[in-house]
């Protein structure tokens, strides 16, 4: 193996994949650089989990090339270095949360101990259970349990918090924290935008199988910082289009809407023109703000 | 592809493959809707019609053919159930899918599911061997008892491979009335319910068509009273529905994997 600073642990080379006349993914590049915690965002359907079957060796790409690990992902000796959390699996019913993880550790060359793992998941008192009579919550901490009980340098954490309590999701967080500070890298997918800028150190965002976006919270946040403006005004939109650091102006239901690169000087300029102004408001794009615009603007 | 590494020896391979085992076991071993079934059927059904409807006590004929039939017939729904419906159900839950990312050695599922369908199998065999020596008054050969324990055990092969090509075309909620309803007319059309030769000439005609018939034959031949065909064509027949239904099923899974959600 190559040194780890200069490989990545996992890379999608210009991967294509074709289901049918769908493209789900085209030319996608990404690689996921050690002690990263990388989150992957799009709209559903944008091919978040094309990339990720890709990268797990569960799909093969049409085109392109996939490692994981600088092996194919086929390879056993890679994936023995990975933990997965599938968010569309499930576990079978009537074996206890024990079993499960005795098996899934046996899988792995220096597994955690069993009681490491309870620890990290939460799972106190629930090794003895079935797996089914376990609730939502539980399930997916018996989930993640699997995912890291080989003690992991990649992990895989496919919408891990969906269907959490407030709590949990808390709990399942500072877990999450715990690993990446040990030096495990992680790729994580979520609905959760707030989640995504609690945790991650890298956003890629992917909108109809193609990035868009990939960059730190504030770098994609700053890819549409501009500031969104608006007031009660009779200077019209067309007029204030044409000023510098003006992108759009648009009258929506009786507000002057302005995107600006940055909002001071435009203001300055409105509070000049029209004295009689009022109902300013200024607003920062979050990284919600910018997922919705970077997701729109590849549509 | 490196299955065995410095630091993944072959012992802790064998680990992986037993405790797989020892996993899918106990996963049936408390669905009552697969044991019950597998285990009494048989046995209820051998108990009516080889001891109190047979009223052959003493003379074992009708007992030791049908102690040969119920065997096969036990045994198919063994395989057929074991791997038709649980993969089928594990396939949709995406368990399966979960197997493949994980580090899991090739086949460990594979074997695990072969393995429980045959430990049921044996269970099967025994409490049918148990009740043909005790109630039924069956006699046979110690190599005899063994023949037919080895014939139900290592019969579950071709009903795996059928069963696990009717988990990859059909929902896990389908999948049990689809093997019903191979299963029940495969049997009695093959005779393992009663016997062949008091059933109506086409019956017997068509007999051959199914897997079921021939390895039947197999058990009948140990207890002394197949038709005489010769087993070398009952054992071909067998291997080539296992292979062809396996290669099928393989196919068909590998295509359904590659179909994505996006």
């Amino acid at each position: 193996m190559q040194s780890n600073s200069i490989t990545p642990l996992a890379e999608l080379r210009d991967a294509s994949k074709q289901y049918g006349s769908l493209k789900a993914l085209e030319n996608l590049d990404l690689s996921l650089r050690a002690g990263e915690l990388t989150a992957l965002l799009g709209p559903n359907g944008a091919g978040k989990s094309t990339a990720i079957g890709l990268l797990l060796g569960l799909l093969k790409p049409t085109s392109g090339e996939v490692f994981l690990l600088g092996r194919s992902p086929q390879d056993l000796a890679a994936r023995r270095q990975i933990g997965v959390m599938l968010q569309s699996a499930e576990l079978p019913d009537s074996n206890t949360v024990g079993e499960l993880l005795q098996l899934t550790r046996s899988y792995y060359a220096a597994p955690l101990g069993t009681r490491e793992c309870v620890d990290l998941a939460g799972l106190d008192g629930l090794l003895d259970r079935r797996y089914a009579k376990l609730s939502g919550g539980q399930q997916r901490r018996v989930q993640f349990a699997l995912a890291i009980c080989g003690r992991p340098r990649l992990l895989f954490l496919d919408e891990p918090t969906t269907g959490l309590d407030v709590e949990a999701r808390q709990g399942l967080w500072r877990a999450i924290r715990k690993l990446v500070a040990s030096g495990c890298s992680i790729l994580l997918t979520t609905h959760y935008l707030e989640e995504a800028e609690a945790l991650a150190d890298r956003v890629v965002v992917i909108n109809h199988g193609r990035c868009v976006a990939d960059g730190t919270v504030a770098e994609v946040r700053a890819r549409v910082a501009q500031r969104r403006i608006r007031c009660r005004s009779t200077i019209s939109a067309e007029a204030v289009a044409l000023w510098p650091e003006v992108r759009h102006a648009r009258v929506e239901s009786g507000n002057l809407e302005i995107i600006a690169d940055s909002a001071e000087p435009v203001v300055r300029r409105l509070l000049a023109e029209d004295a009689r102004l009022h109902d300013l408001e200024v607003q920062r794009a979050g990284l919600t703000e910018a997922f919705i615009e970077l997701t729109r603007e590849a549509a | 592809m490196n299955v065995m590494t410095a630091d993944f020896p072959l012992s802790r391979i064998l680990r992986c493959y037993l405790l797989e085992a020892r996993c899918e076991f106990m996963r049936l071993l408390r669905t009552p809707s697969f044991v019950v079934p597998c285990l009494s059927f048989p046995a209820v059904f051998y108990l009516l019609f080889g001891v109190i409807l047979g009223g052959t006590r003493g003379s074992s004929g009708m007992a030791s053919y049908l102690l040969a039939t119920y065997g096969v017939f036990g045994i198919m729904g063994v395989a057929l159930f074991g791997f038709g419906v649980t993969v089928a159900i594990e396939r949709e839950r995406g368990f399966l899918t979960l197997k493949r990312a994980l580090p899991m050695p090739p086949g460990a599922l594979l074997f695990a599911k072969t393995a429980m369908a045959m430990n049921f199998a044996s269970m099967v065999s025994l409490i049918l061997a148990i009740i043909a020596l005790t109630l039924a008054g069956v006699s046979l050969a110690p190599w005899q008892w063994l023949a037919l324990f080895a014939v139900n055990v290592l019969g579950v092969l071709p009903f795996a491979a059928i069963g696990l090509l009717i988990a990859t075309l059909c929902s896990g909620q389908a999948s049990p009335a689809i093997i019903n309803l191979i299963y029940l007319p495969m049997a009695f059309l093959s005779g393992l319910w009663m016997p062949l030769s008091i059933l109506p000439g086409w019956i017997a005609g068509a007999a051959p068509v199914w897997p079921s018939y021939h390895l039947s034959q197999i058990a009948l031949h140990v207890v002394g009273r197949n038709v005489g065909q010769g087993i070398g064509l009952h054992l071909g027949y067998l291997a080539a529905i296992t292979l062809v239904c396996f290669l099928l099923a393989r196919k068909r899974l590998l295509s359904l994997n590659q179909m994505g959600k996006g």
